[in-house]
């Protein structure tokens, strides 16, 4: 789960990260008394899950309140498009209005998951107020990593390792080595995913800010963070992707494509996209049921496919392990009875009870496309969805 | 001999549950020999002939128990990890998908210390196939015995690559899925030192998937390898920065790509399929062309 910059910095800063005054606004009125507590002078910036909002007009400065409640109303109920969003964009409900910083040097700081050594790395770079990537890319060694060891935790010396590489050493050493040790802290008490400050500022007066913060979680550890999940924007995500997390489905991502796919298991539901694409035609979503423990699960999934108007053609591609195709077919048949997957739907099922499933699926009566190996469900969903066109 | 099943395993199933308790029925059909179940605080039943006990440490002292198949929740599964290494037992393989990835970083950290080999988590397990010896839950109709290893991230990708090497009349020595989470016990490259090491396997298949740079890690050992390595990557087709079902499976950054990940492979002598219903034909071809049919 992403968090908002605003709910970043208010969860580093009750680790005692610190961050620029500020608090986030919903109308322009709210913006202008924010921003004149804050002495008028100050930064408005546009809340959505996204990278890039500079260049994407979400973020402005403003001299007075009058301008700030200004910006906030060109900015609230924006469709904010950035690099990251695709070309409809990302709704604004709220902005962060922020005392204007004196910015002296700016600095790159994140903690995330290193999968080969399977521990979290904390990152450092002097290229900060960058994109990370493209450093990375052109200039690795501007890059620097210290692993967090699970049983000692971040040390002190760490940070300042990387305070040195950065060239945050004199009197910036032992704060910067602490802000990290936070950083890390905050991270791990909240099954952080990404934790990034990009920039970390160091101010004309020689003091750290986060002046900008990402944060997301491991939702896999939602169940120990009842608060943290409350902060979830749904307005943030696909509405299709909502709905179907709202109907128990996790693994659903909506695509480009009109070939609506239900497959079990996430690397044969990426192949099925991969086989559909091979043979010239569009994924509409990536799908994994999983193991489908009930039919009701299988109906749920294919009224969310059903029902996108992208979809011109449906492919099932099942091969059970835990999950049984019998219970897929079963689901297949209440679906196209009930009239939720009117469009053409090829059905592969091979694996665990596969005589049984192909016996719904027969016995049904139903006119579905049968597909034997992966090949031919590939060859014929492309086929069925051209027909359709 | 195979690979890391074989005659002499005697399973142990960690989480005793409806899932538990079918694979275990499964795998005694099929000939392997499971000896107990593990379910905290059952200690004493006896379900489906088998007994249940309170921890894995009896399970190894009692019934010489040298492989725990987990399947407990995921919130309560790294406990279950790290019970089995802290038991002595030689071979943990973890089912159970959607553990905390903070969580695996201490099992792993424990693990590091211990004996004990980890495959998964979020696998679908590790199958002999002349040895009729399975800790899993792979469907068995579609294995035929012979002499290719199946390393995968996916559970789904080995049914249908055994699937298609079966339809193709290649046979398979075990396959092994090494999980699909972020955070595993064993990687594709130490699956792929296990089979070059095993006089049954003639040859591999490795299912890789987008995100992370374990595709290119395994790529670095190909390069010393004497078999051949025929490899698909899923998720070409992928965008980049969403979670493709996997915890594991995110493009972020160049290497994460399934194109680094091919390329990588490519130039490390392996046979990179791009089509995923091409993967048997290929392995046909690899075979014949290198006379190891």
């Amino acid at each position: 789960m992403k968090l908002h910059e605003y709910q970043a910095k208010e969860l580093l800063a009750d680790y005692g990260v610190p961050v620029p005054r500020g608090s986030v606004a919903r109308t322009p009125e709210e913006a202008q008394r924010v921003a004149a507590n804050l002495g008028g002078k100050v930064v408005v910036k546009a809340q959505a899950h996204t990278g890039g909002r500079g260049k994407g007009g979400g973020v402005k400065l403003a001299s007075t309140p009058e301008e700030a409640a200004e910006a906030a109303r060109e900015i609230l109920g924006m469709q904010l498009v950035t690099h990251q969003t695709g070309p409809a964009g990302l709704p604004v409900h709220s902005v962060l209005v922020e005392e204007q910083l004196d910015i002296a040097r700016e600095i790159y700081l994140s903690v995330a998951i290193d999968n080969s050594a399977g521990k979290p790395v904390v990152i450092a770079s002097a290229a900060g107020g960058m994109d990370i990537e493209a450093v990375a890319e052109e200039t690795p060694e501007a890059i620097h990593n210290q692993l967090v060891y699970p049983h000692c935790g971040f040390q002190p010396y760490q940070g300042r390792a990387l305070a040195f590489a950065t060239g945050l050493d004199g009197d910036l050493l032992r704060p910067t080595a602490d802000l990290m040790g936070k950083l890390v802290k905050a991270f791990q008490e909240n099954d952080g995913a990404i934790a990034e400050i990009n920039p970390l500022v160091v101010t004309g007066d020689g003091k750290l800010v986060a002046a900008d913060a990402k944060f997301s979680t491991d939702d896999n550890a939602d169940f120990r963070h009842a608060k943290l999940v409350k902060l979830r924007d749904t307005s943030q995500e696909e509405a299709r992707e909502v709905e179907a997390n709202e109907a128990g489905i996790e693994n659903y991502v909506k695509l480009e494509g009109n070939i609506g796919c239900l497959v079990n298991g996430a690397g044969l539901a990426m192949a099925t996209m991969d086989a559909l694409k091979f043979e010239g035609g569009e994924p509409a979503n990536f799908l994994d049921i999983g193991t489908a423990n009930s039919a009701d699960a299988v109906v749920t999934a294919l009224k969310i496919i059903g029902s996108d108007p992208d979809v011109t053609a449906v492919l099932v591609n099942i091969f059970g392990g835990l999950a049984r195709t019998d219970i897929i077919a079963d689901g297949v048949v209440i679906a196209k009875n009930e009239g939720l997957l009117p469009q053409p739907t090829v059905v592969r099922l091979a694996g665990t009870n596969v005589a049984e499933g192909l016996k719904i699926l027969d016995d049904s009566g139903l006119d579905l496309i049968r597909a034997d190996g992966f090949a031919e469900a590939a060859q014929k969903s492309v086929a069925a969805a051209a027909d359709a066109k | 001999m195979a690979v890391l099943m074989n005659e002499d395993s005697r399973v142990l199933i960690q989480g005793f549950g409806g899932a538990g308790q079918r694979e275990a029925a499964t795998s005694l059909a099929y000939g392997t020999t499971v000896v107990c179940g593990v379910t905290p605080g059952r200690g004493g039943q006896v379900i489906n002939d088998l007994p249940v006990l309170n921890t894995v440490r009896q399970g190894v002292e009692e019934f010489d128990a040298n492989v725990a198949l987990i399947f407990v929740p995921a919130p309560f599964a790294a406990d279950a990890i790290i019970e089995a290494a802290d038991s002595g037992i030689p071979t943990a393989i973890c089912i159970t998908e959607g553990i905390p990835t903070l969580d695996m970083v201490q099992a792993k950290a424990y693990l590091k210390q211990s004996e004990t080999r980890l495959i998964g988590p979020n696998c679908p397990g590790v199958i002999s196939v002349a040895q009729r010896s399975r800790a899993g839950i792979m469907p068995v109709d579609v294995y035929t015995p012979g002499n290719v290893g199946v390393i995968s991230r996916s559970g789904t990708l080995v049914y249908e690559t055994v699937d298609q090497l079966t339809r193709a009349g290649i046979g398979q020595s075990s396959s092994v899925g090494v999980g699909g989470d972020p955070i595993i016990g064993t990687s594709q490259r130490e699956a792929l030192q296990l089979f070059e090491a095993d006089p049954d396997t003639a040859a591999i298949v490795l299912i890789g998937e987008i995100g992370g740079t374990a595709e290119q890690e395994a790529a670095e050992y190909i390069t010393e390898m004497n078999k051949p390595v025929v490899a698909f990557i899923a998720g070409a087709t992928a965008p980049p920065g969403r979670r493709m079902g996997h915890a594991g499976a995110i493009i972020a950054g160049k290497a994460g790509t399934a194109a680094a990940k091919q390329q990588a492979l490519r130039d490390a002598g392996a046979t990179v399929v791009e089509s995923p219903s091409s993967i048997g034909g290929t392995m046909q071809q690899v075979l014949k062309d290198q006379g190891l049919t």
